[in-house]
């Protein structure tokens, strides 16, 4: 078998295994709750049957491994369980399953980032190459030191002044995002304009700072003073000498980068409460709804290592020494 | 001290003989301030005044720090300089004091973050290729493997949001980047001789991380405090922001954004209304960019990079 097969199958299953450590650690967070959860979640007044029936619900009187199983079963094929939120002490269960909170705001969430990034990607790719090849220019300082700046600002407070400025002063975008299934795409975008505007800003300028460290590391090599010295045009040195060992540090900040957007996206969404997966996850963490925060947090977590293993796998793939092994 | 030699009348017994003055450790510090880069300057004053309001806040406060008055959203006045807030606490009291709880806040749990990192680090590297050291590398990569702010919001939910549990929660999972760190750069020292020979005279486990690596790998500790404060920073900022931070009655400049927020709504009718809210975010963002100016040049000053110059 071809080496670079074996590495990537090597990385593979090494991703799934830290899936598989992930979802052992956010499944066993519960049995951390202090006290008897099941009282506090139904209230003082709730009757002893009705707690009885909710512990067994909860599976709490099994052991903790069969209820691992059964949860990582459920959530396989899309049932991450039942929200706490609904119940009442009564007993009348009003309660909704996860995957029906999760599902329509999953694809708000997808569609912020995919907003976001479309417009972030290359922006910052462009930026952060600029700024290598012209370094030390006026151009590359105005650009750095404005990053800095825009990379030590809380999300938040960048997401206020574009309120300030677009919003309020002069009226082009709606301040609070309230989409629903049923707008058309125009009207989405529209709304969805200003959260993706603070998300895009905050992206470019970690993206724009990292390619730039990535591209001048690059640039530092012997193989390249070499190229140069021996008299190449510059733009043959960037193809054939530059560009072929460029694409492991780019895919790998790219990857970063929209991993790091799945942070972003929870504070964004909740100043302008778009109705996303980052708001949903807020809301139950302060309601202590503890089925849906092991949801979301499974989603975000699955996401974020999957986007470093796609970034892994693509780094090994383009590495021109894997693939022309001696 | 003079380093000029003279060949005539030159003698090594009067050399070996002169008294060495060693530079003071504030001398050296003063000459580098000296020649430091304006942004590192800026970054130092900035950071100095916040910790001068941070330690001195109960007496540059006008009022008491959850004191309130029965006017609520008061406007600028001379008797409440920045106005008062929803349930009329003036608010440049409560910036005052948020500068203490947020900065005491962050500062604890990077300390905190680096006690643990540093220490597990050390023994890593030192105990390197052992059966330990592989479980605490494995450990630290599934803990990196769920983003910070997903994993610290799913065990408040658990632990539920307190200041205590805040500073636990967010220095055990920074400590994963500090124990890389750490792991990485003691990875060098511990091949030298003189770590060997230490081994060898029998000293203790202890004394060989604090005597013979801690301080050969303190510089570019230095610089990563600061960065990762920042981060932390940011961190509990943006928790206390979401609401699940530190709360209320404490005053703490991320819940103040959050609970003046709507206020921005009105700055065609009242411009000084509408910018009290980001009064509190922009503190937040001066010091972060403050911190990030003076770690940008120690770690251009400690590192020889002549990358940016």
């Amino acid at each position: 078998m071809h080496p670079v097969l074996i590495t990537i199958i090597k990385r593979l299953l090494l991703g799934l295994f830290t899936l598989f450590l992930v979802s052992l650690i956010i499944f066993s967070s519960i049995s951390f709750l202090p006290g008897d959860f099941a009282q506090a979640v139904l209230g003082q007044a709730a009757l002893e049957d009705t707690v009885a029936a909710f512990r067994r619900e909860l599976g709490l009187d099994e052991p903790i491994f069969l209820r691992y199983f059964d949860w990582i079963g459920g959530v396989m094929t899309g049932d991450f369980g039942v929200s706490f939120s609904g119940r009442a002490s009564s007993g009348i269960d009003r309660s909704r399953a996860v995957i029906d909170l999760i599902g329509p705001r999953l694809y708000n969430t997808v569609f912020l980032a995919t907003m976001a990034a479309i417009v972030a990607v290359p922006l910052s790719l462009f930026l952060g190459v600029t700024t290598a090849l012209f370094r030390n220019s006026l151009y590359d300082r105005v650009v750095s030191t404005t990053t800095l700046t825009a990379i030590s600002i809380p999300e938040f407070f960048m997401a206020y002044i574009l309120v300030l400025l677009l919003s309020t002063f002069n009226k082009f975008f709606p301040s609070i995002s309230n989409v629903s299934a049923d707008m058309d795409l125009a009207e989405r975008i529209y709304r969805t304009t200003l959260p993706a505007l603070t998300l895009t800003l905050v992206i470019v300028a970690h993206m724009m700072r990292m390619t730039r460290a990535a591209i001048i590391n690059l640039l530092a090599n012997p193989y390249i003073e070499m190229a140069q010295l021996k008299g190449l045009p510059p733009y043959k040195i960037i193809i054939y000498h530059a560009l072929p060992n460029a694409w492991a540090p780019i895919v790998n900040v790219i990857a970063f980068n929209l991993a790091y957007l799945i942070v972003g996206v929870v504070v964004v969404e909740v100043v302008f409460v778009y109705p996303g997966l980052g708001q949903l996850m807020v809301d139950a963490v302060s309601m202590r709804d503890i089925p849906v925060v092991q949801g979301c947090a499974l989603i975000f977590a699955a996401t974020f290592i999957s986007l470093n293993l796609i970034a892994d796998i693509i780094s090994i793939i383009t590495n021109p020494r894997l693939l022309h092994p001696r | 001290m003079s380093t000029e030699k003279q060949t005539e009348n030159y003698s090594a017994k009067a050399e070996v003989a002169q008294v060495k003055t060693r530079r003071s450790y504030l001398y050296i510090v003063l000459r580098e301030l000296k020649n430091a880069p304006f942004t590192a300057w800026l970054g130092l004053i900035l950071t100095l005044s916040y910790i001068f309001v941070a330690v001195f806040a109960s007496f540059l406060a006008p009022y008491g720090e959850s004191q309130v008055f029965p006017i609520s959203y008061a406007p600028w006045s001379n008797e409440f300089y920045l106005g008062t807030d929803h349930i009329g606490r003036d608010i440049l009291t409560r910036l005052i004091y948020g500068a203490r709880n947020t900065i005491g806040i962050a500062f604890l749990t990077t300390a905190l973050s680096f006690v643990i990192g540093v220490s597990l680090g050390l023994i890593a590297a030192i105990t390197r290729e052992t059966l330990l050291d592989q479980i605490l590398g494995r450990f630290v990569d599934v803990l990196m493997a769920i983003p910070l702010l997903i994993f610290a919001l799913m065990l408040l939910s658990i632990f539920g949001p307190s200041a205590l549990n805040l500073i636990i929660i967010i220095a055990v999972l920074d400590s994963t980047r500090v124990f890389r760190l750490t792991r990485a750069v003691a990875l060098n020292i511990v091949v030298m001789d003189y770590v060997e020979a230490s081994r060898m005279r029998g000293e203790r486990l202890f004394w060989i991380m604090r005597r013979e690596i801690l301080p050969n790998i303190i510089p570019p500790l230095v610089a990563e405090f600061g960065l990762r404060f920042c981060f932390v920073f940011l961190t509990i900022a943006s928790l206390s922001f979401l609401g699940v931070g530190i709360q209320p009655p404490t005053a703490d400049w991320g819940s103040m954004v959050r609970e003046m927020a709507g206020l921005i709504q009105f700055a065609e009718l009242d411009i000084q209304i509408a910018i009290t809210p980001l009064l509190p975010a922009a503190a937040i963002a001066i010091l972060t960019i403050a911190v990030n100016f003076i770690a940008d040049w120690f770690l251009h000053k400690t590192s020889g990079l002549i990358d940016v110059e």
